[in-house]
């Protein structure tokens, strides 16, 4: 009799303790996904605009918590590493401190969290950051699945790596040659259906790991290695004679390196998009780093509308100060600045900008007009 | 009359070329093996040597020795981990002092190691003078610790008493900080790293662990259906799962079950992931204890009036646990190892500031065999310490023999 009163009364105590976790996430009602109510904005001076729920939450996040946690990498040389005193920094990296510029006027207000390849994806999905600028390619699966991809901030591709006499130069050299590559990556894939396509043939080394890769075509074990361009670049600074080496010009897949927010919130991925904007921006107009104080008396209506002097930007609906952009082009520089500290003459590595130089000069970065 | 006693001295010990011919030399076939083995010894020994002094270039594991101790904890607040370090240095100290022989290797060692580092030239500019003189209390906060422990007045009880009011302080109080206090400003877990967060899983981890699976272990063995149900359950389903899908479930399944709100710190789960893993092998181990002792033990503690409680407490665990000590020990040594695995869910740990060195220059991309073989050698210190601290403790307690 008393076992079956201890059984029963365990049975309650552990019926509540389930029932109490399965009302705590529904109590707090704050999962950013869920569109299903409407909340209203009002403007001033302006007609009242719905917005869904979610609208206006990771800002208010942001603000409060008083901290913008951005996803990252801590171990990818140019975009995401640590100096010798451990601080973050790296391309990736400068874009999340253009952004706490922007909403919190302080550029070292960022929690940076490491995330891998596969626990990316989740931190976006679960809102545990606010912004993932960690070199993830943009893709329409993942835009669907993940969050909100806001602008591609850097245009890579998969390349080869050839000895600089080898006389290769197009795909076609190519033939019959062996490859060093990493295997069970998209790397190999694109790889494959590159030399498919062109009905050539290829000898494929393939390593686990991407330094073994590196070391095997260094010791010459094959004529050429492939990655990205922005990795082989890297790569080739460690190599044992990096002049004796080059890159090709031209790429066989596409990786629109592009940082994403979290899906749910628009006014959260306008204000990141307008802050990468602005970042292109500041370079067509010259605005740098240096000069921002100096350019907000200047003759051009749409620098000073991008520096918050004159106009409205957006700034009132995106819930944030007028100097917002000029804060973040101050901290970082603009997108040329940040592009040099990195890869440019006296980067960790040089290389072309290639794709990645402004619309107006050839290249594939634009911007809509911020006013 | 005195006789002379008829023994003789035993023969004298052969001389050095005896024993060689004796053992080494005895005919041709064992001369040609031993030049062969010599060979092939002398051969890797000098292929070995000439790659660590010439060859490889260390640049990756001297070039950031804060890194590779602290990670990314702000150098502004490097008082916190320092003052971490001298507490318990000194309480290394104190348990040399008072069992002497399980610590006194890995505290002279210790105090060695962090005194060699102290003085050693090395080519950064992070390890600034107050630092070296930092380090260089250590090795004296050591002694001073022996000194004290060795005093009559201090017993185990204190000093266990001692470890774990310190490590509370400093994991709770010391490290994190709190909101708003200007001189303990909050430091987020993300930016810790390195062997402080190695060492913190796999010491929180071993110390969590053993009561839930002694626990666990005791639960399996209940007679109360709900509790045996819930303890076999546990155990067999955690059993049947490798540790990376637990760090897995725990850093990324969970949260997505999670409102955004309520962020579980990364490194509290992965520290939960070992616990629970550890805990649920810890349990078994302990069983295999439970199940060694002969039921008189239990009657005989029945009969003397002990109640259920006090017979499991003061007769039957004391004796489980004492019998399975090397399975426990090696449980905890492989938990330690098996924290390198938080690498995949994004904690920079000893291994994950290794790889971030790699990729923080781009000469140091082709160094990666220096930077393993070092972290090898940190990991294989603390096992090695581990392990022979467990042998000396299983000849105390005379485990096996009776």
């Amino acid at each position: 009799m008393r076992k079956t009163l201890w059984i029963v009364s365990m049975l309650i105590v552990a019926s509540l303790v389930l029932a109490a976790c399965g009302g705590a996430p529904a109590s707090t009602g704050v999962e950013p996904v869920t569109v299903v109510e409407t909340v209203i904005v009002e403007v001033p001076g302006e007609t009242i605009i719905t917005q869904p729920q979610g609208y206006g939450t990771i800002l208010a996040r942001v603000k409060e918590r008083g901290k913008l946690v951005c996803g990252g990498r801590t171990d990818l040389l140019g975009f995401g590493y640590l100096d010798d005193n451990g601080n973050n920094v790296g391309f990736d990296t400068d874009l999340c401190r253009a952004v706490a510029a922007a909403v919190l006027g302080d550029p070292t207000a960022v929690e940076f969290v490491p995330l891998t390849a596969a626990d990316r994806g989740p931190a976006l999905q679960t809102g545990e950051v606010d912004l993932l600028s960690r070199n993830v390619t943009w893709n329409s699966k993942r835009d669907a699945e993940w969050g909100n991809f806001t602008v591609t901030m850097f245009y890579d591709g998969q390349t080869f790596i050839v000895g600089s006499d080898s006389g290769i130069n197009t795909l076609k050299d190519m033939d019959g040659a062996t490859v060093c590559v990493t295997t069970g990556t998209t790397t190999e894939k694109n790889l494959a259906s590159a030399f498919a396509d062109a009905g050539l043939t290829y000898e494929a080394v393939t390593f686990e790991d991407t330094a073994s890769v590196y070391s095997a075509y260094d010791e010459g074990r094959c004529d050429v290695a492939t990655s990205d361009a922005s990795q082989l670049a890297a790569i080739r600074v460690g190599l044992q004679d990096p002049a004796a080496h080059k890159l090709l010009g031209f790429t066989i897949s596409k990786e629109y390196l592009t940082p994403a927010v979290p899906a749910g919130d628009d006014q959260w991925f306008d204000l990141v998009k307008t802050v990468m904007w602005s970042l292109i921006t500041a370079e067509e107009f010259g605005i740098t780093s240096a000069n921002v104080e100096e350019m907000k008396s200047s003759q051009n209506g749409d620098v000073r509308a991008l520096l918050g002097v004159e106009g409205d930007w957006g700034y009132t609906q995106l819930g944030v100060d007028a100097s917002a952009l000029a804060n973040a082009i101050t901290a970082v520089g603009n997108y040329g600045e940040i592009y040099n500290r990195y890869f440019g003459a006296d980067g960790v590595f040089v290389l072309d900008r290639g794709p990645n130089n402004l619309g107006i000069n050839g290249g594939w970065l634009v911007a809509p007009a911020i006013k | 009359m005195i006789v002379k006693p008829n023994t003789q001295s035993p023969p004298d010990p052969p001389g050095p070329v005896a024993w060689l011919i004796k053992n080494l030399f005895s005919n041709w076939f064992n001369s040609l093996l031993t030049l062969i083995s010599l060979s092939i010894i002398y051969f890797a020994a000098a292929s070995v040597l000439s790659w660590v002094f010439t060859t490889a270039d260390w640049r990756p594991v001297v070039g950031a020795p804060l890194l590779y101790l602290i990670g990314q904890y702000p150098r502004d607040q490097m008082w916190r981990p320092g003052l971490s370090l001298w507490l318990i240095m000194f309480l290394i100290g104190m348990s040399w002092g008072v069992w002497e022989k399980y610590v006194k290797a890995f505290a002279i060692f210790l105090a060695i190691l962090l005194g060699i580092f102290a003085i050693v030239p090395l080519e950064t500019a992070t390890i600034t003078l107050g630092v070296r003189a930092a380090f260089l209390i250590n090795p004296v906060l050591i002694y001073l610790g022996y000194l004290i422990g060795k005093n009559k007045i201090v017993n185990g009880q204190h000093v266990i008493t001692l470890w774990i009011f310190v490590s509370s302080l400093i994991v709770l109080v010391l490290l994190p900080g709190f909101e708003g206090i200007p001189f303990l400003p909050k430091v987020e877990t993300t930016v810790w790293g390195g062997l402080l967060v190695t060492l913190l899983l796999a010491v929180g981890g071993i110390v969590l662990s053993f009561p839930i699976g002694v626990l666990l272990a005791l639960g399996r063995r209940s007679s109360l259906p709900v509790v045996k149900i819930f303890s076999i359950l546990f155990i067999e389903v955690i059993r049947g799962v490798p540790l990376i899908t637990i760090l897995f479930m725990f850093s990324i399944i969970l949260a997505l079950f999670l409102p955004a709100e309520s962020r579980i710190d990364r490194v509290l789960r992965a520290l939960i992931g070992m616990t629970v893993f550890s805990a649920a092998y810890m349990a078994e181990n302990v069983r295999g204890g439970l199940q060694s002792i002969p039921p008189g033990q239990i009657e005989a503690a029945r009969a003397i009036g002990l109640n259920n409680f006090q017979t499991m407490v003061l007769i039957v665990l004391p004796q489980a646990l004492r019998a399975v000590i090397p399975s426990i020990v090696g449980q905890f040594i492989s938990l330690f190892k098996d924290t390198t695995l938080v690498v995949i869910v994004g904690i920079n740990d000893l291994l994950g500031i290794g790889k971030s060195i790699l990729g923080s220059d781009p000469e140091f991309v082709r160094l990666q065999a220096e930077m393993y073989i070092f972290i090898a050698l940190i990991f294989w210190v603390f096992s090695y310490f581990m392990s022979q601290a467990s042998l000396k403790l299983e000849k105390t307690l005379g485990v096996g023999v009776r």
